[in-house]
């Protein structure tokens, strides 16, 4: 928040903004479907013939749009997450927020409250996601030791696990298995643009509730009394951010399943390019978020499989080793 | 110009009362030191100030107005913290560091201004920690570290600066440069509060002594007043050696009586 920072920073931003427009228009030259750039530029003006503009506008476009809009989430996720817990492994799936929004996707689609509206499906993942966190909170949030919140929210991330392996062992028939099975692996895969509508005001609220608080995670990097006198009201940030991030992973989780990692990765992927403050790095692991999971959704298509690879398995592919080799690198600073 | 008056003070951490009945006022323009063996409630009557604990019973008065019925905004803007133990979570730079004490003045996503700068800068020169802009301050020493924070402290430029043993991990030299600055704030018409363990530095640069006896008032006044022999023997435990020949007291302990004496 200080000087030098803030000059690279000014570059950091537009740069990921740059990336993340590349992303999004690589995204939309990609599928199954070969189509020549000139039809999908005439489509996108209007003019097109309707196949191309079919598929652009109801598969690929909301594809494109989701991947951003989840992968930003999630990367804003973990780097408030991170800061407010003060705890570099802390992150939404780490917390079981992304599990126990996937469990309530899950209760939606096992008990059939999925198909009363388009509408209940996501409103269950949100409201998994906040009895995960409320509990989360009410468990831990009162010590002054990160560890035990994390020790709490691995214990509610397996619990929600079960919850799912259960709907999974109990499924009538191996289509709600292979349904539910994508809750768990993630995947952007046939988004229709009603589930943009799902998503993104979620993202949305959640984010702008997030982003509101980097100057309280800056002041909580001195310990929570000295972020009080600082004149932060703890309580509030607590309030907001678990709203943000409840409203926010849980609509993210809803349309993509519960996708690892990205929460975890980007944060620190980010942080040695900036002062290291944790509000520095909020708006720029968004930005780094979107584009790690939109270049992801864009491999997925690129690899050459039978099944397409969900997306949760490949940002664990990437993302691990790209994240221990970071490690290593940055031990010296840990 | 804040004046701080604990009127009839207790404050029970959980079900365990810690302070019972501190009634004490603390002008502008003083020193104030806070002694007390370790467990009589020194940091808690610190976190009281702040407004961190509320009382079970009696306020904390800011010029009049409870602690406990304004904004931590408010608070913050009038009473900068040095806490105990220099917690930093992040490897932040010292310049950085430093900076988040105009945090209380900063207006929602406003950026510093360079009046903000100006006294980042002026609380940089004043705890001796120019040189060491550009560092992270999780690489310092101990001392370097705890002058930092005290700079993040005078950054906040608040009218009563809370310090909880601001001494501990200095070397001597350091000691007495951080004890001489506290006092010029003081003379600056700052209310400064000090929670001490040396002796010979309250006495010396204190210009009143709050001692604290298992939570209650040991003793409030002058140091040499506060510091009797008699004193030091039923709070401390302890016997101590008083020289008053020099320009300034100088109080060592000697030996810790037996429990119970």
């Amino acid at each position: 928040m200080y000087r030098r920072p803030d000059t690279r920073r000014a570059i950091l931003v537009p740069l990921l903004a740059v990336a993340a427009t590349l992303m999004l228009l690589g995204s939309l030259m990609v599928g199954p479907a070969a189509i020549s750039l000139t039809r999908l530029w005439s489509a996108l003006l209007g003019s097109g013939d309707p196949v191309a503009t079919a598929i652009l506008f109801d598969l690929r476009l909301p594809r494109a749009i989701l991947g951003l809009a989840v992968g930003g989430m999630l990367g804003l996720a973990g780097a408030v997450l991170q800061g407010y817990l003060r705890n570099p492994l802390a992150e939404p799936s780490v917390l079981g927020a992304s599990n126990a929004a996937a469990l309530g996707a899950v209760g939606a689609l096992y008990f059939g409250f999925s198909d009363l509206h388009v509408l209940v499906l996501p409103l269950m993942a949100i409201g998994g996601s906040i009895v995960a966190l409320a509990s989360l909170f009410a468990l831990a949030g009162r010590s002054q030791s990160p560890l035990s919140l994390i020790l709490a929210g691995i214990a509610l991330s397996t619990l929600a696990g079960a919850g799912i392996s259960l709907a999974l062992n109990l499924s009538p028939n191996p289509f709600a298995a292979m349904e539910i099975t994508t809750w768990l692996l993630g995947s952007l895969e046939n988004r229709s643009i009603e589930h943009v509508w799902l998503a993104v005001p979620c993202v949305v609220l959640g984010s702008g509730l997030l982003l509101l608080d980097g100057r309280s995670l800056d002041a909580l990097s001195l310990g929570e009394d000295s972020a009080q006198a600082l004149g932060v009201n703890l309580r509030r940030t607590r309030i907001r951010l678990l709203l943000g991030i409840s409203i926010g992973v849980g609509g993210a989780v809803a349309v993509s399943g519960s996708i690892g990692f990205v929460g975890l990765i980007v944060p620190h992927l980010i942080r040695p390019l900036t002062d290291r403050s944790p509000s520095a790095i909020l708006l720029p692991s968004f930005l780094a978020g979107a584009v790690l999971l939109t270049g992801a959704d864009t491999g997925v298509r690129l690899i050459p499989t039978n099944n397409e690879l969900k997306l949760g398995i490949v940002t664990a592919f990437l993302g691990v080793p790209v994240f221990l080799a970071h490690l290593l690198k940055e031990r010296r600073v840990w | 110009m804040v004046t701080i008056h604990l009127d009839d003070l207790c404050v029970s951490v959980g079900p365990r009362p810690i302070l019972n009945s501190v009634t004490a006022t603390f002008p502008p323009g003083m020193l104030v030191g806070i002694l007390g063996p370790n467990g009589a409630g020194k940091t808690t009557l610190v976190r009281a100030l702040l407004g961190l604990l509320k009382p079970a019973r009696g306020a904390v008065l800011l010029d009049g107005r409870p602690v406990a019925g304004l904004s931590r905004r408010q608070v913050a803007r009038s009473v900068a913290y040095l806490p105990q133990g220099h917690t930093l979570h992040w490897p932040l730079s010292v310049e950085c560091l430093v900076a988040l004490g105009r945090l209380p003045h900063l207006a929602p996503f406003s950026a510093i201004s360079p009046e903000d700068s100006a006294i980042i800068e002026a609380a940089l020169e004043q705890a001796d920690v120019a040189h060491l802009r550009g560092r992270l301050a999780t690489e310092l020493s101990g001392g370097e570290r705890a002058r930092v924070m005290l700079a993040r402290a005078l950054a906040v430029q608040a009218p009563v600066l809370v310090a909880d043993e601001p001494l501990a991990s200095l070397d001597p030299g350091h000691q007495i440069d951080v004890m001489e600055l506290l006092a010029a704030e003081a003379r600056a018409g700052k209310l400064v509060i000090a929670v001490l363990h040396d002796l010979t530095m309250a006495a010396r640069f204190c210009d009143r002594l709050l001692l604290l006896d298992r939570g209650e008032v040991g003793a409030l006044g002058p140091p040499l007043h506060v510091l009797s022999p008699a004193r030091l023997r039923s709070v401390y435990g302890i016997t101590a050696r008083t020289d008053n020949t020099g320009s300034w007291p100088v109080i060592v302990p000697e030996h810790r009586l037996a429990t119970g004496a």
